[in-house]
C-alpha cells in the first residue's frame, strides 16, 4: 500500500473525490449523506458522509464507542436512520430495506449463529431462509464448511467451538448467497494472532473474488493491512478519510531509521545526519542506531551517501511513513487505546 | 438534477443482481416452516422445555382429580368428565406462556440479529416457533387425556369427539399464545415475561368454569367467567369430548380464539418489528 503512492503527494478528501470521478465505470456500493443517529441527546453518529466503491475494502477506524457499529447497523437496515440518507447499490436503506437485505451480508462483533444447532445445520437453516432448496443449502453449506476449515466440526454442537471457529462459521453464514456487499463489524476483535491472520487472509480472498467489504476496526494495523480507503471516526464524526498512505502523508514526513554496524560510529553518524537534514535525530535506546524525520523521502539517500563516503558501516536501514497511530493522534488529539503496547514496542 | 444533498443516481446504480420488492407468500411459508424446524430441533435437544406439557398435566390431573373430585362431584370418577377438559384448557394456556419467554430469550441472542439482517418475512421469526409450538399443545392435550383415561375417564364423544377436542385445544393454544408473544416483545427480560404472563395466565385459567360449576360462584364472578373465552373453550371441549356434539359453545370458543388472535397478532408483530 505504502509503496504505491508517492510519499510526497499531499492529498485529502477532495483529491480522492477527483480520483473517483475518473473511474465512473465502477458503481457505488454505499453512499451515505448526513447519516445521523441519536441516542437521547447523544449523537452516536453525527452527520457522516461516506462513499464506498464496488470492489473495495473500506475501513471504518475509530476507538471503542466512536459510533462505528451504530453506523454499520444503520447501513445494514438493523437500526433506523434518524436523519440523513443512505443508499446501498442505489437502493434507499430507509424505504427499500428488503432490497438492501438481499444484497448484503452482515457479520457482527458477536457470533450470530444458533447455539442449539450444529455448524452444518446453521448453514442449512440460513440457506433455506434465503430461498435455496434443501439440497442446494446442504451443498453450499458443505462447501463453505470446507472453505473455512470447519468440515471436521460440522456436526459438533457450537457450544464446543472456539472463538475463532465461531467467528469463521459466522462469516461463512454471511456468505451463503455470495452477497455483493459484506459488512464486517470488528471481525478480529478478541481473536488470537493466528486466527486474526487467518481472518485477514479470508477477507483478502473475498475481495479477490469481487466482494465489496466495509469493515470496522479499532486496530490501526488492521485498517492499514486490509483497507484500500479508511474513514477515521471519533465521537460519531468523521475526522478524516483517504487511503492509508494519504492519511499518513497528511501528518507530513517520512522517517529514516539507521542501524550502525559499530556502536561507536553512532555519534559521528548522528552529527553528519544533523548537518545534512537540519533536524536532530533521535538515538535509539541501545545507542546502536538513530532515526531522523525527513521533509522529503529523497533526503534518505543523501544521508546514506554521506555515511558510505565516511566509511561508516550500517547493518539496517528503513524509510517509513508515520504509523497510523501517529496519524490518529494528529487527527483526534488522543491516541487509539488499542495496541499501544505493540506500537510502543515497534518504536523502540 | 443533483441538488446538494440528493445522491446522484447516475453513480449509484443498483447491482446487477435482481432483487425482489417483497417476500412472496410461498417464500414466507418456506421461511416459517424452516424456523419451525429450528424450534423443533431446539425442543428435542432441550427436553426439559417439555416439562410444562408432560409432567405438569399429569400432576394437575392426578392432584385435582383426587383432591376436588369428592367435594365437587361426589367422587373422582364423576368429576373426570368435568375436570379433564378443564385441565386440557389450563395446561394448553400454561404451555403458551413459554412462547413469550422463548421469544424474549431468542431476541437477546445473536442469531436473531442475523434473522433481522436477512431478506425474510418480518413475521417469520415469530410465526416459525408458533408453528412448532402446535406440537406442544397437542402433547399437553394428549398427556392429559391419557392420564384421565388411566384414572377412569371414558369420553362419551368417542374417538372423533376426542380428536376434535384436541384440535380445538391446539387452536386455543396457538391463539392465546399471541398474548404472551406480545408480552415477550415488550418485556425487558425473560424473567419479566414470566412474571407478567403469570398474572394473565392464572386469572384466564382459573376465573373460568374449568374446575368448578359456575353456579357455585358469586354473581359478579359468574359474569367474569362468562366473558372469559377460556370458559367457552372448556364448555366446547366438554361438549365435543363428552357428548361428541358440535354445539354453539364450539362456535363461541372459536370466535373467542379468533378475537384474541385478531387483537394480539398485529400488536405482537408491530411491537416485534419496532424492537428488532
Amino acid at each position: 500500500m505504502t509503496t504505491r503512492t508517492p510519499p510526497a503527494e499531499r492529498s485529502s478528501i477532495s483529491t480522492d473525490q477527483a480520483g473517483r470521478d475518473r473511474s465512473l465505470s465502477v458503481s457505488v456500493a454505499v453512499e451515505a449523506r448526513g447519516l445521523t443517529k441519536l441516542f437521547g441527546t447523544n449523537r452516536a453518529v453525527d452527520d457522516i458522509d461516506l462513499t464506498v466503491m464496488e470492489g473495495e475494502v473500506f475501513g471504518v477506524l475509530g476507538p471503542n464507542g466512536a459510533g462505528k457499529t451504530t453506523m454499520l447497523n444503520m447501513l445494514a437496515t438493523l437500526l433506523p436512520i434518524d436523519s440523513g440518507e443512505a443508499r446501498v447499490f442505489g437502493y434507499d436503506v430507509r424505504s427499500q430495506g428488503h432490497a438492501v437485505r438481499q444484497l448484503i451480508g452482515v457479520t457482527g462483533q458477536f457470533a450470530s449463529v444458533d447455539e442449539n444447532l450444529t455448524a452444518r445445520e446453521n448453514l442449512w437453516l440460513f440457506g433455506r431462509l434465503q430461498g435455496l432448496s434443501s439440497k442446494k443449502a446442504h451443498s453450499i453449506g458443505d462447501d463453505l464448511l470446507a472453505q473455512f476449515d470447519l468440515t471436521e466440526a460440522a456436526r459438533r454442537p457450537i457450544s464446543q467451538f472456539s472463538g475463532g471457529m465461531r467467528r469463521r462459521l459466522d462469516l461463512a453464514a454471511s456468505l451463503i448467497t455470495r452477497p455483493a456487499l459484506i459488512f464486517l463489524d470488528e471481525p478480529t476483535t478478541g481473536l488470537d494472532p493466528r486466527n486474526r491472520n487467518q481472518m485477514w487472509d479470508t477477507i483478502r480472498d473475498l475481495v479477490a473474488e469481487g466482494s465489496t467489504i466495509m469493515l470496522t476496526t479499532q486496530y490501526l494495523d488492521e485498517a492499514d493491512a486490509l483497507a484500500g480507503r479508511i474513514a477515521v471516526i471519533d465521537h460519531g464524526r468523521k475526522v478524516a478519510e483517504g487511503t492509508p498512505s494519504q492519511l499518513k502523508t497528511q501528518v507530513g514526513t517520512s522517517s529514516l531509521r539507521v542501524q550502525m554496524a559499530e556502536r561507536a560510529d553512532t555519534a559521528k553518524a548522528v552529527a553528519l545526519a544533523t548537518e545534512l537534514t537540519r533536524v536532530t535525530p533521535i538515538i535509539s535506546p541501545t545507542g546502536s542506531g538513530f532515526s531522523v524525520t525527513l521533509s522529503v523521502a529523497n533526503e534518505a539517500a543523501d544521508v546514506l551517501v554521506v555515511l558510505r563516503n565516511q566509511k561508516l558501516d550500517i547493518t539496517n536501514v528503513t524509510v517509513e511513513q508515520p504509523s497510523l497511530d501517529e496519524v490518529f493522534f494528529a487527527l483526534t488529539g488522543h491516541r487509539s487505546e488499542t495496541l499501544i503496547p505493540e506500537i510502543e514496542a515497534s518504536k523502540s | 438534477m443533483t441538488a446538494a444533498i440528493t445522491i446522484p443516481t447516475t453513480t449509484s446504480r443498483p447491482a446487477a443482481r435482481a432483487v425482489n420488492a417483497s417476500v412472496s407468500i410461498r417464500d414466507a411459508l418456506t421461511q416459517i416452516t424452516t424456523l419451525a424446524w429450528r424450534a423443533l430441533v431446539k425442543m428435542s435437544r432441550n427436553p426439559e422445555q417439555l416439562v410444562d406439557v408432560t409432567f405438569m398435566p399429569v400432576l394437575f390431573t392426578v392432584m385435582f382429580g383426587l383432591m376436588f373430585g369428592g367435594a365437587v362431584s361426589g367422587s373422582t370418577a364423576h368429576y373426570l368428565p368435568t375436570l379433564i377438559p378443564g385441565i386440557i384448557a389450563m395446561t394448553t394456556i400454561t404451555a403458551c406462556v413459554a412462547a413469550g419467554i422463548q421469544l424474549r430469550e431468542d431476541m437477546d441472542k445473536g442469531v436473531f440479529d442475523r434473522f433481522r439482517s436477512l431478506p425474510i418475512a418480518r413475521i417469520a421469526p415469530l410465526a416459525g416457533p408458533m408453528m412448532a409450538d402446535l406440537a406442544r399443545y397437542a402433547i399437553a392435550a394428549s398427556v392429559t387425556l391419557t392420564v384421565g383415561v388411566i384414572m377412569g375417564y371414558r369420553p362419551g364423544g368417542g374417538v372423533l369427539g376426542v380428536a376434535a377436542g384436541v384440535v380445538l385445544a391446539v387452536i386455543t393454544g396457538w391463539s392465546i399464545a399471541w398474548i404472551f408473544l406480545w408480552i415477550g416483545t415488550k418485556a425487558r427480560s425473560a424473567g419479566a415475561v414470566q412474571g407478567m404472563s403469570m398474572m394473565i395466565m392464572f386469572p384466564l385459567a382459573f376465573l373460568s368454569n374449568a374446575f368448578v360449576p359456575v353456579d357455585s360462584l358469586p354473581g359478579w364472578l359468574q359474569a367474569v367467567t362468562r366473558v372469559n373465552p377460556v370458559s367457552h373453550v372448556v364448555s366446547a371441549l366438554r361438549d365435543l369430548m363428552n357428548g361428541g356434539a358440535l354445539t354453539a359453545q364450539v362456535g363461541w370458543a372459536l370466535f373467542g380464539c379468533a378475537t384474541v388472535a385478531a387483537i394480539f397478532i398485529p400488536l405482537a408483530v408491530r411491537s416485534y418489528s419496532k424492537r428488532v
